[in-house]
């Protein structure tokens, strides 16, 4: 900017041009900057009236100061400025004045100025017409002499209206400024709330609207042709949604409203708030506010969703609870569950009966469940107070009811939540009463069994040792029996060389060999004879018995016709039937004459029977029968007699070796005793029996059962 | 006491009488026998043991053996082998007579080749029968062996 420098020694003091005037005048009409003007005002005053500090104060109306604008050669550090509601200062007075005044030395000029010793003058600056002739400001200029008080009020004539002309633009030019600040300022402030506002005339055009707004409803030109169709979708369904409640009452508009995101086509849910202004100058206007509940509506769904999940969940739990409470339950072993500080919050029914009084129960119940909790408690401490995780041992509790001790073995477990915080303390108590009785008779089954095991041994050894004895025992028997074998080959030749001589002498002193004998000789004789002969058949039986036993007697198998061997028995007993004047028959069954047996045993049995028969029987008749026995390959020969008998407890006596049913030294009849003993040894070699059916008195009948063919070992 | 032996006319080779040899070493039963049959009429030598009786076999050589077969020292299964394996002895018919009496005897006593068996006790007159079945047969037959 050009600017007038002072230049005081250059001009003579009291003559200004009018060209110099003009100048400043044109300045003044150049600038419409009143500080620029003012400055350039005073700067004059300095150069051409001789002033040496000039100061400009101008009156600003908003503030009510007075404030200065500009200066010259003013020693003061900060700007002057004045309350115009200092009435009683001389500067406030000036501006109400219309004449300049002068204000002496040591008053207020010097404070105000700062200027050396000396007055001031103070001229007023007013406008030039009557509206303009307000205070503008005050001009001050030292030292007071002619050319500065004649140029001053030039100067003050022609910068006041200036000023006052600046002044008054500028306070239009800044309502302008201010409106069009408080428009953007609005403008912001409907832009920055978040729910698109507008306003619009009845036929739903817009007038204002915001941000949020705009990008729902407008639409400009070189946008997608997706964004721009659900622009005019929301139109349209904004203008319906206006339509349809602008035809009602001019009560505020509320209802819902969907419209689409024209960014990326979601829909989007808003509640539409309308209410009608009218105005007298610009007609009536919607003023409509969206609030996008778009999300409160998801949120909502979202909320009654997660309700309806929990109500949902929560039966679960509550179900899966019951199930697990039913569970535990059914567990027979007792389960606790202890909270970190140890105590007891949740225990199944066999706990129940361990843990918990009941009311019916007496006061000993009360102790004994006392008793079992500070157990359980010190054996829950161990896991409380430890690092371990589990912790087993045993701990005896006792049945509040009963009384009765009961072993527990009991397993604990800390239960850790995600952030391994102990949660609480599950233990589980298992009965060891049974384990352990059957502990106790495991214990006692195997020392059982370990004597048992060591008996056996010993048995073993034993048995080891008597079959060792046994084995010598055997062998001995062996040699026992060759001993025995030779021996009776022995004893049979023994007894038949003398037995031979007896025989021989008397059969030749009988036959009168060695001269004739009397009639009483002969009866000895014969004496001798038949006693010689008895004691043969009692060797042979006795020998026949003992190669039986010894398993000497050999057996001769061959086949052969009973009714022939029957026909040899009857007739080598012939006379001895006819001198018992007893009725023999035989009845032979046709189908039962060939067998397979030793022939000459089945005959001596048959002529025992037989002979025995005729023995004891008195009088009546013996029958001999043969038949094939049905259902078994056996045949039966039968002897029935009407003999004496056997009583029933004689049956099994008769068939012993030497006896007979009557065993009395004095008995009346003869025999050894040996026949039927050795017959049932003799048929039991064959495979068969013999039976007996009698009675006392009443006969008897003596029966031998055969098989049809003797097996080949025997 | 009965001579043990014969008369004069049997080693003559004039007897009319056939010879029967009686070995038994139980003097009893020997001269039981020998004095029935020689009261039957035959000639009888006697031998108490095996080895007499084949030294008499072979001096005499009769009609007929009667044999005990249990003898001291040479016994009579021995001696009957022994006699059955000499020429001058072997047709002469043995008839064993023995208190053997138990399974297999007679059986042992045909091995050794004895050609007749009878169980003690034997009466004189039973022995005698069979002396002249024994003979008859050999008499018809010139061989008193079936084989």
């Amino acid at each position: 900017m050009a600017r007038v420098l002072p230049a005081r020694k250059a001009r003579a003091v009291g003559t200004v041009s009018s060209e110099e005037k003009l100048q400043l005048l044109e300045f003044f009409l150049g600038s419409d900057d009143p500080g620029e003007c003012a400055q350039r005002a005073v700067e004059w005053l300095v150069a051409r009236a001789g002033a040496r500090a000039v100061m400009c104060a101008m009156v600003d109306t908003t503030r009510a100061r007075l404030v200065e604008i500009a200066s010259y050669g003013i020693r003061r550090a900060d700007r002057f400025s004045l309350d115009l509601e200092q009435h009683d200062h001389r500067l406030v007075n000036v501006l109400g004045r219309t004449q300049p005044m002068v204000i002496p030395a040591n008053g207020t000029s010097d404070v105000v100025l700062g200027l050396p010793r000396g007055p001031v003058l103070a001229v007023p600056l007013h406008g030039l017409t009557v509206e303009e002739d307000v205070r503008i400001g005050v001009l001050l200029i030292g030292p007071v002499t002619p050319s500065a008080v004649r140029e001053s009020r030039w100067v003050a004539d022609m910068l006041g209206p200036r000023l006052a002309r600046l002044r008054a633009h500028r306070i239009a030019l800044d309502g302008n400024r201010r409106l069009e600040r408080d428009r953007t300022l609005l403008q912001g402030v409907i832009d920055a709330v978040s729910d698109p506002i507008l306003l619009t005339d009845t036929d739903g055009r817009m007038l204002v609207a915001n941000t949020n707004a705009e990008n729902l409803f407008a639409s400009r030109e070189g946008e997608s042709e997706g964004r721009q169709r659900a622009v005019a979708l929301n139109n349209m369904m904004f203008s319906a949604a206006l339509s349809w409640s602008v035809t009602g009452e001019a009560e505020p508009l509320r209802r819902e409203l969907l419209l689409v995101d024209p960014t990326d086509g979601s829909d989007l849910l808003f509640e539409l708030l309308g209410a009608v202004v009218t105005d007298p100058q610009q007609g009536t206007g919607v003023v409509s506010v969206l609030r996008d509940v778009t999300d409160l509506r998801r949120a909502t769904e979202e909320i009654e969703e997660n309700y309806r999940r929990l109500r949902g969940v929560e039966a679960d739990v509550r179900a899966e609870r019951d199930r697990l409470n039913l569970l535990i339950d059914s567990v027979a072993d007792p389960i606790l569950v202890t909270d970190p500080a140890g105590a007891i919050f949740l225990m199944n029914d066999p706990a129940e009966r361990l843990f918990t009084v009941l009311e019916a129960a007496g006061p000993d119940a009360a102790l004994r469940v006392r008793s079992n909790d500070a157990h359980f408690s010190s054996f829950v401490a161990n896991l409380l107070f430890g690092e371990a995780l589990r912790h087993r041992g045993d701990i005896g509790l006792v049945d509040p009811e009963s009384g009765t001790g009961i072993p527990f073995e009991a397993i604990a477990g800390k239960v850790l939540s995600e952030h391994g915080e102990l949660v609480g303390i599950v233990t589980i108590l298992h009965d060891r009463t049974e384990a352990l009785e059957k502990e106790r008779l495991y214990d006692q089954l195997k020392r059982a069994s370990d004597e048992l095991e060591q008996k056996v041994r010993q048995a073993t050894a034993e048995l080891v040792r008597q079959n060792e004895l046994l084995r010598r025992q055997h062998i001995q028997l062996e040699q026992a029996s060759a001993l025995k074998s030779q021996f009776l080959a022995n004893m049979s030749h023994e007894f038949r060389t003398p037995l031979n001589a007896i025989l021989g002498y008397t059969s030749m002193l009988m036959q009168g060999i060695a001269g004739e004998l009397t009639a009483q000789q002969k009866r000895n004789l014969t004496r001798v004879d038949s006693n010689s002969k008895h004691l043969l058949s009692l060797i042979n039986d006795i020998l026949d018995i003992s190669r039986i036993e010894a398993g000497k007697m050999p057996l001769y198998v061959s086949e052969f016709a009973l009714p022939e061997l029957i026909a040899e028995v009857t007739a080598e007993l012939d006379p001895i039937i006819i001198r018992s004047k007893l009725k023999v028959t035989t009845e032979v069954d046709t189908e039962a004459t060939l067998v397979q047996s030793d022939r000459q045993k089945v005959k001596q049995i048959v002529l025992n029977l037989l002979s025995n028969a005729l023995k004891f029987t008195p009088e009546g008749s013996i029958t001999v029968t043969t038949r094939r026995r049905p259902g078994d390959d056996t045949i039966a020969i039968a002897v029935r007699d009407t003999g004496i008998g056997v009583a029933p407890e004689d049956h099994s006596k008769i068939f012993e070796d030497f006896r007979q049913a009557d065993n009395s030294p004095t008995r009346e009849y003869g025999g050894a005793g040996l026949g039927l003993s050795i017959c049932r040894r003799l048929a039991h070699m064959l495979g068969g029996r013999i039976t007996l059916d009698s009675k006392l008195g009443a006969g008897s009948t003596f029966t031998l059962i055969l098989p049809n063919k003797v097996a080949v070992e025997r | 006491m009965t001579p043990r032996r014969a008369s004069a006319a049997t080693s003559g080779r004039t007897r009319r009488q056939p010879l029967i040899l009686v070995v038994d070493d139980y003097a009893d039963n020997r001269e039981m026998y020998s004095a029935y049959l020689r009261f039957q009429g035959l000639e009888v030598v006697e031998a108490a043991n095996g080895a007499e009786a084949l030294a008499h076999a072979f001096e005499h050589a009769p009609d007929l053996i009667v044999m005990d077969l249990s003898l001291p020292g040479v016994d009579g299964w021995q001696a009957t082998r022994l006699l059955k394996a000499d020429p001058r002895t072997k047709d002469v018919p043995v008839i064993a007579v023995t208190g053997h009496a138990l399974a297999g005897a007679p059986e042992a006593a045909a091995e050794a080749g004895c050609d007749g068996f009878l169980t003690k006790p034997c009466l004189p007159e039973d022995l005698l029968r069979e002396i002249q079945r024994m003979l008859d047969r050999s008499r018809d037959g010139g061989n008193p062996k079936r084989r």
